[in-house]
């Protein structure tokens, strides 16, 4: 018994040792690099305005998702390529026609890359691009408003990912397909056809300097590989975009293992001045399309949606100098050209370094035509003579790089969950901090700038798991808010975000707030049943049409007592926001209604469909707080039998 | 029949001048700022209308039942600029004649027609703070929104201003020069 308790102390003691040992063997978690002073750089005290907007992708809320740095204060969720029933979007008949597509009313996306529009390579603060991936297209905010001003459908085009990139003056904005498919035109094929039927197509959308209005001006037909992220080429590299391209294997099936099989893959250069040359000569064919092209006019508060029925399509194989490959490791993703577009940092995703071309070499290299074949007509330059260098062991699963003013990158890393710091010159990784967790994009304010902000970086992440409160099975998105300023970075912030936040673009407040619009003037509002005073409202009958034209101000509607409505007929209420004066919008909802509110912003017009479906008396009320007043903002539709004959009567106040 | 210094002349001379551009700024200001008007609303008082947030005024004065304050109801506006245009010929005829009576007579146009102003200003102020619509939807027992003649007053939860604009300025600064020159005039030796 005794001999026995001694052995098993004996073991107790070496089995607590051995843990002990391991214990201590363990390598201690990376440095967050959370310091005291991290609360004081992202305090903005109450009433104090941050310094940097950060307009965030929505990811599947299809919205845009814009908040104040360095806060991380939410300010505002503009809506985009989703219906909005908090303000209306896509449920009032003026913004309907903005979610059309080829394929009719489209009230869903899934949006991933927003991008500033710019002036010599600099954020001008005047427009926001963001891309549809599912059904492919492109929208301009207007960022006066803050508001989705215009959305352009791209036709034969799977996956509208690589996109919406912009070149240096916006002339462009780009979009290039992920998911290669056969052209509108050709139809029905079947799937293992894949290799000989399925083709790629960039976008080249061109925006009028003057209003932002964009039209298609012409697509290339590319190799069926999938097309991921771009980016322009500026300063010494403007007039060419990059992208870059995973699938070379040409896989229709099982991907992730298919289509990870060869040791590179491509970055894609184009110039894009070449082909406007070609196009200029005529080179160009014209392919029967439908597509559609929906506009927002802030003089009628109106939207209109037009089937565009012909694009012009250059194909890369017949016109030399438009096109070329370059070889890069594993996947890439990333493809970003540093400030002074003289160098291009891939992120292969499978990769273990990040190459590093330089443009000026790919230029010799295509005068002395160091081709290695081609890959489907296109040349295939030499990794060799392209590269400058590579930056080594930075982290695992490269994804996007972005720079600061003084020759750094930052790359951000999915597998390790890090920002790695590096310089552009040398190659040589100079710090690296973790995320939490799995970083996607990041962005340094103005970071694919010519002259970077700086300052700051923020990882977009994939994952939050035990960062936040929980909030069941599904957790808040969430960005993270680094200092970049000091040779260490330092990790100052944690804040939420909506959808996914793919990718995000911030630039100083000023940049933005000096295009900023207060309200819409009564006088320039253009609706065709605006009531501009109340002496214009009315209520007009024609046939089982209802037409409701009428006026809110703090704080009563007119009219707010309508009689004379049957069952059958179908009401629009035109409301008109009579005030003039900064943050009065008033809200309109009436019971019932199959449909969301009307958010009415001073001087604009915005239009409910309403669809009485019984006999009764149904209660409109104001939705937004405009007053002391506004619980008295209200009143009633009475509604008939069907097959009566009330007289239309209306009035207010009597 | 005093004759006046010839740069007593020089200074009435150009102090007239200077009433001109009275007649192109807005010569009275009422400002007003409320919690939530953090950015103020001012009412600009010209010589010949009303100008600045007169619309959001009215809007918001309809809750304690204010009369619209509107241009036409103020025969002022078409008075007004013919005083400003008298001020500046008087004062140049004044100082072309260079008597101390015409600068005299100068000195009481300007006290008189600013009395009279201020007073009108007054019983305006008076009847707006007063004369109520009973169906109002506020209304305090007692409570009267007569804005201040000169200074700042809180009314409810706004606090309102009243004082010169520009064009005030323009005419009180050399109105006041004019008068000193008229004592020292009045009063010298030689």
């Amino acid at each position: 018994m005794k001999n026995k308790s001694i052995k098993n102390l004996l073991f107790a003691v070496v089995g607590f040792s051995l843990v002990g040992f391991l214990n201590s063997c363990k390598p201690p978690k990376a440095d967050a690099g959370l310091s005291g002073d991290a609360a004081q750089k992202v305090y903005v005290a109450p009433g104090k305005k941050d310094e940097l907007y950060l307009f965030a992708s929505g990811g599947f809320s299809g919205q845009v998702g814009v908040y104040g740095l360095p806060s991380g204060r939410m300010l505002k969720q503009v809506p985009v390529f989703s219906q909005d029933a908090e303000t209306g979007w896509g449920f009032s008949e003026e913004t309907k026609p903005m979610l059309m597509t080829s394929h009719g009313f489209t009230p869903w996306d899934d949006s991933h890359h927003p991008q500033l529009s710019r002036a010599e390579g600099q954020v001008d603060g005047r427009w926001l691009f963001i891309n549809a991936n599912n059904t492919p297209r492109i929208a301009r905010l207007d960022l006066g408003v803050f508001k989705t001003r215009e959305i352009i459908e791209l036709p034969n085009c799977g996956g509208n990912h690589a996109s919406p990139f912009t070149t240096q003056n916006t002339e462009y904005v780009v979009g290039a397909s992920r998911f290669s498919v056969p052209h509108d035109k050709e139809g029905d094929h079947a799937i293992a056809d894949y290799k000989d039927k399925f083709k790629g197509t960039i976008s080249f959308v061109k925006v009028d300097p003057q209003t932002g209005r964009m039209n298609l001006n012409f697509q290339l037909l590319v190799p069926g590989v999938d097309y991921d992220l771009s980016r322009a080429g500026k300063a010494a590299s403007h007039g060419w975009v990059f992208f870059s391209c995973y699938n070379s294997e040409k896989a229709h099936t099982l991907l992730e293992v298919n289509a990870s099989q060869r040791d590179k893959d491509f970055i894609m250069a184009v110039n894009w001045k070449k082909a406007e040359e070609y196009l200029a000569q005529g080179k160009g064919q014209k392919w029967a399309a439908n597509y559609a092209h929906n506009v927002y006019d802030e003089a009628t508060h109106t939207a209109t949606s037009n089937l565009i029925k012909e694009v012009t399509v250059l194909d890369v194989k017949d016109l030399p100098g438009v096109c070329y490959f370059i070889p890069c490791p594993k996947s890439p993703h990333g493809c970003d050209v540093d400030p002074t577009g003289e160098y291009i940092a891939a992120s292969g995703k499978l990769a273990a370094v990040i190459p590093v071309y330089s443009f000026s070499k790919m230029q010799k290299a295509i005068d002395a035509k160091n081709f290695d074949g081609d890959f489907d007509g296109v040349p295939v330059l030499k990794y060799e003579a392209v590269l400058d260098g590579e930056v080594e062991k930075p982290g695992l699963g490269p994804l996007h790089t972005e720079f600061d003013n003084e020759g750094h990158g930052y790359t951000s890393f999915f597998v390790s969950s890090e920002i790695v710091k590096w310089d552009v010159k040398t190659k040589q990784v100079l710090d690296r901090v973790p995320t939490y967790y799995s970083i996607g994009h990041l962005c340094v304010p103005m970071g694919d700038n010519i002259k970077p902000y700086g300052k700051y970086v923020i990882a977009l992440n994939k994952i939050t798991k035990d960062r936040y409160l929980p909030t069941g099975p599904e957790l808040t998105q969430s960005a993270q808010l680094y200092s970049i300023d000091g040779p260490k970075m330092q990790l100052l912030l944690d804040f939420p975000t909506i959808g996914e936040p793919h990718y995000a673009q911030a630039c100083p407040a000023e940049l933005v707030t000096k295009h900023e619009v207060k309200f819409f003037k009564l006088d320039e509002n253009k609706h065709k049943y605006a009531a501009k005073n109340e002496k214009e409202a009315k209520v007009v009958r024609n046939g089982n049409e209802v037409h409701v034209y009428a006026t809110a101000i703090r704080s009563h509607f007119t009219p707010d007592n309508i009689e004379g409505v049957k069952v059958g007929d179908v009401v629009y209420f035109h409301v008109t926001n009579l005030e003039q004066d900064w943050d009065v919008p008033h809200g309109f909802a009436i019971k019932g209604a199959n449909n969301s509110e009307l958010l009415v912003l001073p001087g604009e017009t915005a239009t409910l469909k309403w669809i009485p479906d019984r006999v009764g008396v149904f209660p409109m009320y104001c939705t937004d707080f405009c007053s002391a007043l506004h619980q008295e903002m209200q009143g009633y539709v009475r509604v008939s039998a069907a097959g009566t004959n009330p007289e239309i009567k209306y009035s207010t106040g009597d | 029949m005093k004759k006046l210094k010839i740069y007593t002349r020089i200074v009435v001379f150009i102090c007239a001048l200077a009433m001109i551009p009275a007649n192109f700024v807005p010569v009275w200001q009422i400002q007003l700022e409320a919690p939530q008007y953090p950015e103020g609303l001012k009412m600009e008082i010209w010589s010949h209308k009303l100008g600045g947030d007169v619309e959001k005024i009215n809007g918001l004065n309809h809750y304690i039942g204010m009369a619209l304050i509107k241009e036409e109801n103020f025969p002022e506006f078409k008075i007004m600029p013919l005083i400003i245009w008298g001020f500046v010929i008087i004062g140049i005829a004044a100082a072309v004649i260079g008597r101390r009576f015409m600068l005299g007579i100068f000195v009481s146009v300007l006290v008189i027609s600013g009395c009279w102003g201020m007073y009108d200003f007054w019983k305006w102020e008076y009847d707006y703070g007063h004369n109520l619509d009973p169906t109002a939807a506020i209304k305090i027992p007692g409570m009267s929104y007569q804005p201040p003649l000169f200074g700042w007053k809180q009314l409810l939860n706004f606090l309102a201003g009243s004082f010169p604009d520009v064009g005030g300025w323009l005419i009180i600064i050399p109105a006041a020069i004019v008068v000193a020159f008229l004592m020292f005039e009045m009063f010298r030796k030689k």
